[in-house]
């Protein structure tokens, strides 16, 4: 079968590799219809995710068709059509039971920080990802969610991670109704933590960015104010005075470990890897929000150490809550919001291409070309 | 400055997910009562080991289940089995894994040519992306390649040169 392969930084191919196998009895293989390229695999792509081998598949967003099941499985049948959430969890050990999906205890040998996730490296449980023609799902009665008869494939595959991701980020500010919104990072978690923010009553919604034409898009599809930072001295000064001096009631890192806009983090924390990627989205959070406020985390960052003004923490009393998303417990929400045309994820995709043309695929929207925000792979197999 | 409901009216579902509970202070939980039980969940059948798979030593056993991508293989290899000695809030876990991850793009490379296979490195890259898109960009770069490759290839042919001498 046909699968990307990675080959190092900013190096990747489409390259042949055995087809995968049941390897537990709550196994699934699925024949994938469609993946995306998420900002979070940049991360991987630029070599910022420790234990990321080459010869890996990454793609952590897919749906597809069920080909083949393991003796255990009870809830799939083979041809049903599914989401499959980005993280690996088998339902029933201690986090799964509070609806920590995301942090499974019984998926990643190899952390226990993080849970498993699906073509992310092997700090999160060395899975090949959905990237590929097909792709070992394990635990499949627990993530995997059939997708309903009416709805669109595409708004199906961004259910894996990016709408989940974009609303959890907004539930976790605890947004009050008229509260201000302050998201940093227009890329497509961003602009989805924009558009949700607002189905938690937000009262102003502000997001910013250093390239127009995220700037653009997110002002159009979350209709938020959006401002771009490289033409302000000093961001946080902006929010301060756009606030009546107040600051945020609540500020969402939509950035991660990749940031830019600051010539510090970035020597530090994607040029020598001395810190867990580039800081500068959550050093802007925290400054920025007002004291007592929220800052929530959905930016991935590496495991290692950062350099965060915690001081500014602890004096401004600020609560910090961060998670990667627990796709499965919003699963049906979201579900809904989509049936009822409150949220219309597939508007995001900007790219279709063949996953033949993986590399390519991966450059444009790494060095963001041809105003690309969401890029999906169409394996040859779903194109016949 | 009170908002009202009608100023929104424009945007589609708004409010309809407020929820008074939802405070930083009160974690998403179904609180159990049992938490003291935390241990006794019902372990999942347990995968066959068929591949060599690296062990946080922050956990006693491997989990139910784990990924097979890509074993710990060569000097990277080795180097990633004595990055697991340490536990993941030690910069001696992250930093041999960040090492081993540039040997392995070497051993890939190796890989490669032990199968015959010459890595194209300019379609791997997605340059093709770059000549459609980046013209301007990508010429820029392969000059500056082409540059500082000649300047290399000119100081180290000097000192040759010299060292004849
Ligand atoms: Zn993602
Ligand atoms: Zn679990």
């Amino acid at each position: 079968m046909l699968a990307m392969n990675y080959r190092g930084p900013f190096r990747v191919r489409a390259a042949h590799k055995p087809y995968p196998e049941i390897l537990h009895p709550g196994d699934a293989i699925v024949r994938v219809t469609r993946s995306c390229i998420c900002g979070s695999d940049l991360h991987l792509y630029h070599g910022l995710v420790p234990d990321t081998r080459v010869g890996m598949t990454f793609g952590h967003e897919f749906i597809g068709v069920v080909e083949e099941i393991g003796s255990s499985v009870q809830k799939l049948a083979v041809g049903d059509n599914v989401i499959v959430p980005f993280n690996v969890a088998c339902g029933t050990c201690a986090f799964c039971k509070q609806g920590l999906f995301g942090n499974c205890h019984e998926s990643n040998s190899q952390a226990t920080a993080v849970g498993g996730i699906f073509g992310y490296s092997h700090t999160a449980g060395g899975y090949d990802g959905g990237q590929a023609e097909f792709v070992r799902v394990p635990y499949a009665d627990v993530g995997p969610t059939i997708i309903p008869d009416w709805m669109d494939h595409d708004d199906a595959v961004l259910l894996t991670d990016v709408v989940p991701t974009g609303y959890q980020a907004a539930e976790m500010g605890g947004i009050k109704m008229g509260d201000t919104v302050v998201i940093f990072g227009a890329g497509p978690v961003g602009i989805m933590a924009a558009k949700c923010a607002w189905l938690f009553g937000a009262g102003r919604v502000i997001v910013i960015d250093h390239l127009e034409y995220r700037l653009d898009f997110v002002r159009n599809y979350a209709q938020c104010e959006a401002y771009n930072f490289k033409s302000m001295d000093d961001p946080v000064l902006f929010l301060k005075k756009t606030t009546d001096w107040f600051g945020a009631d609540v500020c969402i890192d939509a950035v991660g470990g990749d940031a830019s806009g600051s010539a510090l983090q970035t020597i530090t924390g994607k040029k020598l890897l001395l810190q867990a990627g580039s800081a500068t989205a959550l050093h802007w959070a925290i400054n920025s929000v007002k004291k007592g406020g929220i800052v929530s985390i959905v930016g991935v960052y590496g495991p290692t150490d950062n350099l965060v003004p915690i001081g500014n923490v602890v004096n401004k009393g600020i609560t910090i809550r961060a998670n990667q998303a627990s796709v499965k417990r919003l699963l049906p929400r979201l579900i809904d919001h989509i049936q009822a045309g409150r949220l219309n994820p597939k508007e995001i995709i900007t790219h279709r291409v063949p996953l033949e043309e993986v590399a390519d695929a991966y450059h444009i929207f790494s060095a963001k070309l041809d105003n690309c925000i969401k890029p999906i792979l169409i394996p040859p197999s779903a194109r016949k | 400055m009170e908002s009202t409901p009608n100023e929104y009216a424009h945007i589609n579902g708004w409010g309809v997910d407020a929820d008074p509970t939802n405070e930083p202070t009160h974690p998403i939980k179904n609180y159990t009562g049992d938490d003291h039980q935390r241990l006794n969940w019902e372990r999942p059948p347990l995968q066959a080991v068929t591949v060599e798979v690296l062990k946080s030593n922050e956990r006693p056993n491997l989990t139910a289940v784990f990924g097979t991508s890509s074993p710990p293989s060569g000097l990277s290899g080795i180097i990633r089995r004595y990055a697991f000695k340490s536990s993941e809030s030690e910069y001696g876990h992250w930093l041999p894994l960040l090492l081993a991850d540039r040997i392995n793009v070497v051993e890939g490379i190796v890989d490669d040519l032990r199968q015959g296979h010459i890595p194209n490195i300019f379609a791997e890259k997605g340059w093709k992306a770059d000549w459609k898109y980046n013209r301007e960009g990508l010429v820029k770069n392969l000059l500056v390649g082409v540059v500082v490759t000649t300047a290399v290839i000119a100081l180290l042919s000097r000192k040759k040169k010299k060292s004849i001498r």
